[in-house]
């Protein structure tokens, strides 16, 4: 029997102790046509719309119910919330500037777009604490009432999701030439599925600033 | 010309029974190599943090496990109240003066159970068997385990993050069993958690909601987790009809999870604040708390936490039962060696199911007061969703047909596991009649017919797949005649059970009561059966010991099997047996050139299967895994 | 038919109850003849095609149609039991009452773990009401300045009505959500804070001496289990006495 042991070897067994391959984490399945990341990201957000969707209606609801709501436009801050709004836009395109530049190659350039992105993030909480400083001054607590119970809640979770945004953005930077140079492809797609939670981030902006601030 | 009776393995012709033993050599040799110099992992790696998915589906399976038999014990204790109302929990034979000392002066006063601690058992048990016990086991201990396995992938698509997924289970669970030792105790507003009661709950409420953020967060990880890797790591040749329907059945759970849990998760935020941060999402305006009007701004709606809560708790009951039932598929086509009747079908009314689920929530609030046009819409989505239940129960029956049915543990289980669904689910059909629903609503009707589609459903289930893929995750299988007594005890005592909540729903004994409805004259004709239930409910406890025993006895001690011990055609058994944690699953990826079932395939005499790895021809190439696991099919066969 | 599930259920004393039993009664038939049909067969299959004496199964199992049609059927009989009673019942459910038949109208309020009972006296207007003035002599917080509350009739846990005429509940909650329910009414409502919801039906027996129950049946804390009221269905002299001599809800405010 042991002229058959070289074939059957290769069954259960495993010559080599390297760390398992996972297939497909860098380049897309040919029939699903997405990487593994991209996917999970996509998957992740289809959630985070049903969360996002779930405070939505529940503001609906409540506003709807109220016999009488404040105008989000007479309580809340509009120049500054239409800053926010144009700041988070061009650092969404910030972010694909940076992508962009990755799969060109320029791995300056595309550090110098994740930082202003990642600026622009800075920005947006920066004025977001203004705001939110101006609220508790004047006593406007989400205890108040429940327009500022659905406004500091929705801004709040959005605020989150930005402050994450940042967190990873950050890594992203600090990691950028040791990873760049060794996984070039990797990187590449993890500033890409950054990007698409970014682009994400800010459309919940935009459906939350008309309908929390104008409204 | 072939030898007779001989096979080819990679260039040479032998006897089969040869070919097996060489098989099982080589599979040995392996694993010992491996264990002599394999990389070393440290342990804490390798065991605690691990990111092997068969080791974390372990960790689930025995975590979850444990909180199954916690959740039971928390019913066991409010079985006593309901059974004898009122008295003293010391006279409990054995162990009950160590009992009401465990539980303290402050639960059961003289031994007494106050009715503050009956509501926090109650919510604890509901919260616990379906968050804690019956999820993490379905998905997160057999998802784990098999569904790499059986789709032929290394591993999970994100191992990492799978561990992660254990990791906030895990705290999720202890947070919540810890809140029994703050002020006032656990939860105590069931595990629906209505508001406002929930908002005026005592602080063990707050730890409910933490700890089912902890556990959304872990049901969200995973189940991005499963469905990149059931996408993106199917085997070569792994299309999807080729799915075997476990595989099938754990996708649209994920699905389920992933998008259902969102809005749970909104409205725990919400309540969060409410309790917290004095907001009034679920507040109204004119509150009077015991006498003294509350504060709160008011302007808020308890049934919008209703309507947020059953979004997520409605296709949470089919995460509960659908893993069930792909279990429960794949014992049966094993098990009667023939394919299933009706695989697609099964897919269809599987995916249907799923998409339905996410219409039919406020059949849980037709006392609420809806109106005409909202409850036909309702009461229509739910007649539509028992057709694809119909469907696949049908399906599975008829896969019977023309079987040659093998009474193995695990088909015992599954086999029971029909009817007993099919009770639970017939059940529903009044449920989901609005106008039937006024007598039935919130009674022990509605306690009996989920617990039929969970306990003697989704559990017998879980029973099932653990005597399925024991041999496969130790080696080892388990012990058959214990296995018999603790199937046919457990199967007596959970319908003596449940059986009787029909009747006591009926005559109209509400849910939740402390004392089981000792107050109510209209509970008088039925009370005598909450004893009959209590008993029928300890034994079940006894009727658990063989399992218990068998279980880790068999881990240790049980009878040796090969890797594929119950001649199986999926590919988890085209792996080693219990395969080595830490380095992938196969040697060599398996290809799959045929569908799951292929048993007792007509013109294939070698052996009544044919493993979906087998290559077409029957000349086997060499050196690969699906050349040895027909070389073993044959073996098998000839000697 | 009707009654084969009688005999677990208790008895019905409104006009509605016996169509809503039915439709129980109706679906419960089906499900036995689906569970009996489905069992015997699936009884006959564990028997017949035993591997002891079926050693090799059939790859193609069975062709027949049969469940086809067995599932069209329990889709047909769905319809059926939706369209023709469940949905006609419910719109009969929640339609009221026509002010011809002069319905009984009160307002019952829940709270932990108790119920009030609103009645608005004589001249049939409720008196206004006001969550300042709430004290324990004043559960409701009936405003005694109002003078359309100076008839009001107020009891605790006591619901009384009239054979034979409807009644309106109209339902709500100061506190918690509880739920209304009248097992042998085959009533049931939840009882909702910040909402009114009327329920109405007909009891069609007097209940005597002994007056029947209102069981809560929500999870409403730690007294849930004992929140329990009666309610007594009179005669219409029975019920025009009690009316007259109950004494006035604004007479007990004290303070
Ligand atoms: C796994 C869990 C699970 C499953 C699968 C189901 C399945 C169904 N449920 Fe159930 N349900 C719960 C868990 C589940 N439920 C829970 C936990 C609650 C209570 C929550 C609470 O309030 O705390 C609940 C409550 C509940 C209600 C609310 C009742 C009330 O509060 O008044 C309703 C109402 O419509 C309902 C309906 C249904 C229906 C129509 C199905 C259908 O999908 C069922 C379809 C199935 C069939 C129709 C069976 C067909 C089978 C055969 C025909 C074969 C027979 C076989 C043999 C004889 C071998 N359920
Ligand atoms: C998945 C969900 C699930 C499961 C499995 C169960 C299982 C059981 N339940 Fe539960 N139950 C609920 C979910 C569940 N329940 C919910 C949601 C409620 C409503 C709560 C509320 O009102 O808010 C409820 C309420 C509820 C009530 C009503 C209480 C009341 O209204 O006051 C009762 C009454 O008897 C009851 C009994 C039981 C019993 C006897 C079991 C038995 O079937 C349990 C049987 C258990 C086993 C057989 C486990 C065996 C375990 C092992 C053998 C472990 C081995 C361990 C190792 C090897 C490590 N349950
Ligand atoms: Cu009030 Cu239960
Ligand atoms: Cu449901």
């Amino acid at each position: 029997m042991t002229a058959h042991a070289e074939p059957l070897h290769a069954v259960g067994g495993h010559e080599e102790h390297h760390e398992i391959e996972i297939p497909y984490t860098v380049h897309a399945r040919p029939d699903t046509g997405v990487y593994n990341g991209k996917l999970g990201i996509w998957l992740f957000l289809a959630s985070e719309v049903m969360l996002f969707g779930a405070l939505f209606s529940t503001l609906i609801l409540l506003r709807t119910s109220a016999p009488t709501w404040p105008r989000g436009f007479e309580e809340l801050n509009i120049p500054l919330a239409t800053i926010n709004t144009f700041n988070l836009i061009a650092s969404s395109v910030t972010v694909v500037m940076a992508w962009a530049n990755l799969r060109l190659g320029k791995l300056k350039r595309a550090k110098l777009f994740l930082g202003i992105t990642l600026l622009c993030g800075f920005i947006f909480m920066g004025i977001k604490a203004v705001e939110y400083g101006t609220k508790f001054q004047h006593h406007h607590y989400p205890s108040t009432n429940n327009f500022f119970a659905t406004y500091f809640v929705m801004t709040g979770l959005h605020g989150l999701h930005v402050l994450g945004g940042m967190v990873v953005f950050t890594y992203l930077l600090l990691t950028a030439d040791k990873w760049y140079e060794k996984h070039r492809d990797q990187y590449t797609n993890r500033v890409e599925i950054t990007g698409l939670y970014w682009h994400f981030v800010d459309l919940v902006w935009i459906f939350l600033f008309p309908t929390l601030y104008l409204l | 010309m072939p030898p007779k009776r001989q096979i080819r393995v990679g260039t040479q012709w032998m006897y089969a029974r040869d070919a097996q033993r060489a098989l099982e050599e080589a599979i040995r040799v392996s694993e010992d190599e491996q264990r002599e110099h394999g990389h070393h992992v440290p342990f804490i790696r390798k065991y605690v943090f691990s990111t092997d998915h068969k080791w974390i589906g372990i960790q689930y399976a025995i975590t979850a496990l444990t909180f199954l038999l916690i959740g039971f014990s928390l019913m066991l204790l409010m079985r006593w109240q309901l059974a004898f109302p009122g008295r003293s929990m010391t006279e409990i034979p054995i162990i009950g003066s160590f009992l009401v000392k465990f539980l303290g002066q402050s639960n059961v006063p003289g031994g007494v159970m106050l009715p503050e601690f009956y509501n926090q058992l109650g919510a604890m048990h509901g919260t616990i068997m379906v968050f804690l016990a019956i999820v993490p086991l379905a998905v997160g201990a057999f998802g784990n385990y098999v569904v790499p396995l059986q789709i032929g992938a290394p591993d999970m698509a994100f191992p990492k993050l799978n561990m992660m997924s254990y990791w906030c289970y895990l705290p999720g669970g202890i947070l919540m069993l810890s809140s029994f030792f703050f002020p006032g105790g656990a939860a105590n507003s069931g595990w629906t958690s209505y508001p406002p009661l929930s908002i005026i709950a005592t602080q063990g409420q707050t730890i409910w909601i933490l700890g089912m953020v902890l556990l959304i967060t872990s049901s969200l990880l995973g189940s991005v987790n499963f469905i990149v890797t059931i996408f993106q790591l199917r085997a070569k040749g792994l299309t999807f009809m080729r799915l075997p329907f476990f595989v099938w059945a754990q996708l649209v759970t994920s699905f389920l999870l992933l998008l259902a849990f969102p809005p749970l998760e909104a409205a725990a935020i919400l309540q969060l604040m409410d309790r917290v941060a004095g907001t009034s999402f679920f507040l109204p305006s004119g509150l009077v708390i015991s006498g003294t009007p509350l504060t709160n701004a008011g302007g808020g709606n308890p049934l919008l936490w209703q309507h947020l809560f059953w979004f997520l708790a409605h296709p949470e009951v089919y995460v509960l039962i659908l893993p069930g039932m792909g279990i429960i598929s794949e014992v049966i086509a094993n098990n009667t060696r023939k394919p299933l009747w009706g695989y697609k079908s099964l897919v269809g009314a599987g995916v249907f199911l799923g998409f339905m689920s996410f219409v039919v929530w406020a059949h849980h609030m037709f006392m609420t007061g809806m109106g005409t046009v909202i409850s036909a819409f309702f009461q229509t989505t739910t007649m539509i969703i028992s057709i694809p239940s119909v469907i696949i129960l049908t399906a599975l029956i008829m896969s019977l047909w023309g079987a040659s049915i093998r009474f193995t543990v695990p088909m015992l289980f599954a086999l029971a596991f029909l009817p007993m669904f099919g009770i639970g689910g017939l059940t529903g059909l009044p449920l989901g009649l609005a106008a039937a629903d006024i007598h039935l609503h919130d009674t022990y009707y509605v306690i009996g017919h989920f617990h039929y589609v969970v306990a003697p459903g989704t559990i017998f289930a879980m029973f099932a797949g653990i005597y399925y893929w024991f041999p496969k995750a130790t080696g080892r299988q388990m012990n058959e005649k214990l296995g018999k007594i603790h199937f046919w005890l457990s199967l007596i005592c959970i319908n003596c059970v449940f059986m009787p909540m029909f009747y006591q729903g009926l005559a109209g004994v509400s849910r939740r009561l402390y004392d089981g409805g000792a107050q109510y004259a209209h509970a008088k004709p039925v009370i005598w059966s909450n004893l009959f239930i209590s008993s029928a409910a300890w034994l079940l406890l006894v009727a658990q010991i063989p399992f218990i025993f068998n279980f880790f006895y068999s881990i240790f001690k049980g009878q040796r099997v090969g890797a594929n011990h119950w001649q199986a055609t999926t590919l988890e058994w085209a792996a080693a047996t219990s395969p080595p944690l830490a380095h992938g699953n196969f040697a060599v990826a398996p290809v799959v050139y045929r569908g799951p079932y292929e048993y007792s395939v007509p013109g294939y005499e070698a052996a009544d299967y044919l493993p979906q790895n087998v290559p077409d021809e029957p000349a086997l190439p060499p050196a690969t895994g699906g050349g040895m696991l027909g070389a073993a099919a044959v073996a098998q066969k000839e000697s | 038919m009707r009654n084969f599930l009688a005999k677990y259920m208790p008895p019905d004393y409104s006009a509605h109850g016996p169509a809503l039993d039915q439709l129980n009664a109706v679906v419960h038939t089906l499900m036995l003849i689906l569970f009996v049909i489905w069992g015997l067969l699936f009884a006959y299959m564990l028997w017949r095609f035993r591997a002891s004496k079926q050693p090799k199964a059939v790859y193609h199992g069975t062709h027949s149609h049969l469940s086809t049609y067995a599932e069209a059927g329990v889709a047909v009989v769905e319809v059926i039991l939706l369209v023709g009673f469940s949905i006609p019942l419910w719109y009969r459910w929640t339609q009221r009452p026509e002010p011809a038949k002069n319905p009984i109208e009160v307002r019952l309020v829940a709270e932990q773990f108790a119920w009030n009972v609103h009645y608005p006296g004589p001249d049939g207007v409720f008196g206004k009401m006001n969550v300042k003035l709430v004290s324990s002599s004043n559960p409701l917080g009936l405003d005694p300045n109002d003078p359309t509350a100076k008839d009001d009739v107020v009891t605790l846990n006591q619901l009384h009505m009239q054979v034979n005429r409807p009644i309106i509940v109209r339902i709500t909650s100061k506190d918690v959500i509880h739920s209304f329910s009248l097992p042998y009414m085959r009533v049931k409502q939840d009882a909702l804070p910040g909402m009114e919801v009327p329920v109405h039906f007909t009891p069609i027996k007097t209940s005597g001496t002994e007056p029947w129950e209102i069981a809560c049946a929500q999870l409403c804390g730690l007294g849930h289990y004992r929140m329990r009221g009666q309610y007594h269905v009179h005669t219409k002299a029975d019920f025009d006495k009690w009316y007259a001599s109950e004494p006035r809800a604004v007479a007990n405010i004290s303070g």
